[in-house]
């Protein structure tokens, strides 16, 4: 029988997958793509607690829709910022990225 | 096992499969395409939670605009060989699979270790009238804010994108 655990987990699962994304790759494209992806996770628990734990209100779903909001606002600085430092440093790699490092 | 048991889990393991190739794939337009998967795998448990109208946001949202704004991207900061441009940084590779390895393992039996109540009653008939009605009534604050946010980011993003000082 499915029940709020299972759910629970998989968006667990996503949210780890997504760290691995954040904290293991090189690509600043593919960090941005794990944060989406962390989102979603948590995206997942609101509905799931939304249907499972506090029924009569619609709260977690529209707490999931902010959430959608801030992601796309995020993603689009996020990739405008990528693009402005590749035209600055012809790379995407984020050990190329310590311009305020020393 | 009932047939939505099962539909469940077929989901959960194509959205799992999506975002661990997502991670794992070496070519980031691979990656960019098995996130998609993903969004969809995700849009597609929220149409089993009841959530019909975030399933179709997300679909709109996620797996139409982020990632074709995501793919766009990758088009335009691509300089080399596409094969290998989303390597893990050899050594943060270990260290990252272990941390995220240990807060899965954590949250996960945070989660099995909990007893969650069942509530009673149902979700509202009309789920989009209730949404509204929540937008508009107590949380109106909360959607100015963040219709005001998605203004201000996509200008931002514009000139960030577009370079200020450079009209050439």
């Amino acid at each position: 029988m499915i029940n709020l655990t299972h759910y629970l987990l998989l968006g667990t699962i996503l949210f780890g997958i997504g760290i691995y994304g954040v904290l293991a790759k090189k690509n600043a494209v593919a960090v941005l793509m794990s944060v989406e992806l962390m989102l979603n996770a948590v995206n997942l628990n609101f509905i799931a607690i939304n249907k499972f734990v506090a029924k009569s209100q619609m709260i977690g779903q529209l707490f999931a829709i902010i959430i959608i909001v801030v992601a796309a606002a995020e993603i689009a600085v996020g990739l405008a910022l990528i693009i402005a430092i590749f035209r600055q440093k012809k790379s995407v790699n984020l050990n190329d990225f310590n311009l305020l490092k020393w | 096992m009932s047939l939505s048991d099962i539909v469940f889990l077929g989901t959960a393991l194509i959205t799992i499969m999506a975002a661990v190739g997502m991670v794992s794939f070496k070519n980031i337009v691979h990656s960019a395409l098995s996130l998609v998967f993903s969004f969809l795998g995700v849009a597609a448990i929220y149409f089993q939670l009841e959530a019909g109208f975030l399933g179709l946001v997300q679909i709109l949202v996620y797996a139409g605009a982020i990632s074709v704004l995501i793919i766009f991207a990758i088009m335009l900061v691509m300089d080399r060989e596409v094969n290998e441009t989303n390597l893990s940084h050899p050594k943060k590779k270990y260290c990252g699979g272990i941390i995220a390895l240990l807060i899965t393992l954590g949250l996960g039996a945070a989660i099995i270790n909990t007893v969650w109540t069942p509530a009673k009653g149902y979700l509202p008939e009309d789920k989009v009238g209730a949404i509204a009605e929540l937008l508009m009534g107590n949380y109106v604050v909360a959607f100015e804010i963040a219709a005001l946010l998605l203004l201000v980011a996509v200008v931002g993003a514009i000139i960030l994108a577009k370079g200020v000082g450079q009209n050439d």
